[in-house]
């Protein structure tokens, strides 16, 4: 995700920001996951931009991706190079305008860089969980959220905003705490992962694991399974892209050469391109938090966690305005399944907005500079908080 | 207030005069978004479009209205009975493919329907087919029979007649006489199957 992220040379940033970490389910308490598991003590790091205005009424809850973290916008230090994954998005005057919202982004359970996951200290035994980390949902990621919030003293949620697995947690709080959210904009996102998507995702996971570093999970005091990580982000880059855009950047081009090379080197750019953004990845993702996100992704059910098979049933405990939007050349999560729940919305009298916005670049279309998503945000998000 | 009134296209402007303040209104193939804009900043409807073009559906939510883009044959069909109390279709009847089908579902979804159509029995046209033999062209549908969008020919008699055949009654209706995309326009009470480039209809479901 953060491979988009580049310097913004307009000045135009919400600048510096501080990553803090906040702890809870310390013992005696742990956190019930919905596995039956009790986790404890949990560690959530998260970031906030923009000023909480007096009623606290102006909470923009940021939910991120599969390989996102709490670092959305603006730069840890005046060095950085890099600035959070949705810079382009998140800013003054921006589509998030953090001269109005008081933005939140925390990173989920589960994952590597700050809250409690695999990589993370088992107070039982002094080192790293490894397998030994319970399978964590969607939904425990929402929960642990929400304790991060109720911890911050924040009682309603303006809105909860993200994409892909971001997305379906912007789901999950709509109906798992509907009272709170006031609006909710799923992005790119689904109630549930098509056999495609969960097909791509075991073999992602089944590279790390085939990797021999991999050891059973239990890695953290030698060599990692880099390699095995690094397969399963380039399958994931495909799933991310699209025919279309591939065949623009790409073609059949090759990499630094003029002639096939006969041997099995990096002939074409599309293999230079997946080579360079797995290797990019393995320096700042952890293999086992791909394993236990990724499943968690594939569990999420909407229809069945939340409506006994029924997806209407589901959003009947819905309050919240819905903003729906997907994208025409995403094949990992296709408009049919954006509209299916924009069906079970109206189906419930909901105040719904969708829009299919025409972009050739495939599923991470909601992460690269879109003048039209930013509008449609920025448009929305005005209106519910004039409504509310 | 009013001048967002006349910035409106003509038959809009009565359109949004037979809607009930505070009422719930769906408005199918809302362009970018004027009749429901107007209507909830000055009628406080609430109001919910459904627009087929991206460009124009985008436009109707970065000004905040709720509006889902796809298709008005599809979309209705996922609404709960009398979800509204009005359904406008305006200049759009004569793109349908099934009509009558359209029709009935929102009769179904709404307690009132409004539709507004071209009068094909204008004056103009017959003289057009009468003297020139040509499938007629006019500024309401400028078309040739070929690249026309606007499928089904219909008259503000034919339509009279439709509404008695399905079952229901016209509430309110009202002839005009204007362009298509034009501010102004004036009401024509004499004549108006001949005289009329527009009709407006008010209907509801006869057992309502």
């Amino acid at each position: 995700m953060s491979e988009y992220a580049v310097r913004n040379n307009d000045g135009n940033s919400v600048g510096i920001v501080e990553k803090r970490t906040f702890t809870f389910a310390e013992p005696p308490d742990t956190m019930a996951l919905e596995s039956g598991v009790k986790l404890g003590p949990i560690n959530i790091a998260y970031e906030t931009i923009g000023q909480l205005n007096a009623d606290r009424s102006n909470v923009i809850l940021i939910t991120h991706a599969l390989s996102g973290d709490s670092h959305v916008a603006g730069y840890y230090t005046e060095k950085d190079k890099k600035p959070g994954w949705w810079e382009i998005m998140v800013g003054p005057g921006k589509g998030i305008d953090t001269d109005r919202y008081f933005v939140v982004c925390a990173n989920i359970l589960g994952g590597c860089m700050g809250s409690t996951g695999p990589s993370s200290i088992n107070p039982a035994s002094g080192k790293a969980y490894g397998l030994d980390f319970p399978v964590v949902t969607i939904g425990d990621m929402v929960k642990a959220q929400k304790a991060l919030l109720d911890h911050l003293g924040i009682k309603k949620l303006l809105a909860v905003v993200g994409g892909s697995i971001g997305g379906m947690q912007v789901l999950e709080w709509s109906l798992r705490y509907p009272e709170m959210v006031t609006a909710a904009i799923p992005l790119a996102t689904t109630t549930r992962h098509s056999a495609l998507a969960i097909a791509f995702n075991e073999v992602g996971r089944q590279a790390i694991m085939a990797d021999p570093n991999w050891n059973r999970g239990n890695y953290y005091d030698g060599p990692r399974p880099n390699l095995g990580l690094a397969v399963a982000r380039m399958i994931g880059h495909v799933t991310y892209l699209s025919d279309e855009s591939m065949r623009q950047k790409f073609g059949r081009r090759l990499q630094d050469k003029r002639d096939f090379s006969f041997n099995f080197d990096a002939d074409f750019q599309v293999e230079s391109y997946l080579r360079h953004q797995g290797s990019k990845f393995v320096e700042r993702f952890d293999a086992n938090s791909f394993l236990y996100i990724t499943k968690a992704a594939d569990y999420f059910d909407l229809k069945n966690q939340h409506g006994a098979g029924s997806q209407v049933e589901a959003f009947a405990k819905a309050q919240a305005k819905f903003l729906v939007v997907s994208f025409t050349s995403d094949w990992l999560y296709p408009t049919y399944q954006s509209k299916a729940m924009v069906k079970a919305m109206k189906k419930n009298g909901l105040d719904v907005s969708f829009c299919e916005i025409k972009a050739d670049c495939g599923h991470d279309a909601f992460l690269l500079p879109n003048a039209r998503l930013a509008s449609l945000i920025k448009g929305f998000l005005e209106r519910v908080q004039l409504e509310s | 207030m009013k001048t967002d009134h006349k910035k409106m296209r003509f038959d809009l402007q009565l359109i949004a005069d037979w809607i009930e303040p505070g009422s719930r209104v769906l408005d199918l193939g809302c362009g970018s978004g004027d009749l429901l804009f107007y209507l909830k900043k000055n009628k406080q409807v609430a109001g919910t479009g459904i627009e087929n073009d991206e460009d124009k559906a985008a436009q109707c939510i970065n000004k905040g209205l709720s509006v889902l883009q796809g298709d008005i044959n599809e979309e209705v069909l996922d609404y709960p009975d009398n979800a509204f109390d009005y359904v406008i279709l305006s200049q759009t009847l004569q793109q349908v493919y099934e009509p009558h089908k359209l029709i009935s579902n929102l009769l179904k979804i709404g307690k009132k329907v409004i539709v507004s159509f071209p009068n094909f029995s204008n004056w103009r046209i017959r003289m057009q087919i009468f003297f020139t033999g040509y499938a007629p062209k006019s500024r309401q549908l400028p078309y040739e029979w070929y690249d026309t969008p606007n499928i089904r020919v219909i008259t503000i008699k034919d339509f009279r007649r439709f509404v008695k055949k399905t079952g229901c009654r016209i509430i309110n209706e009202v002839a005009i006489n204007t362009h298509s995309h034009d501010r102004q326009g004036k009401i024509i009470s004499f004549l108006s199957n001949l005289r009329a480039t527009y009709g407006i209809f008010l209907i509801e479901k006869k057992d309502h």
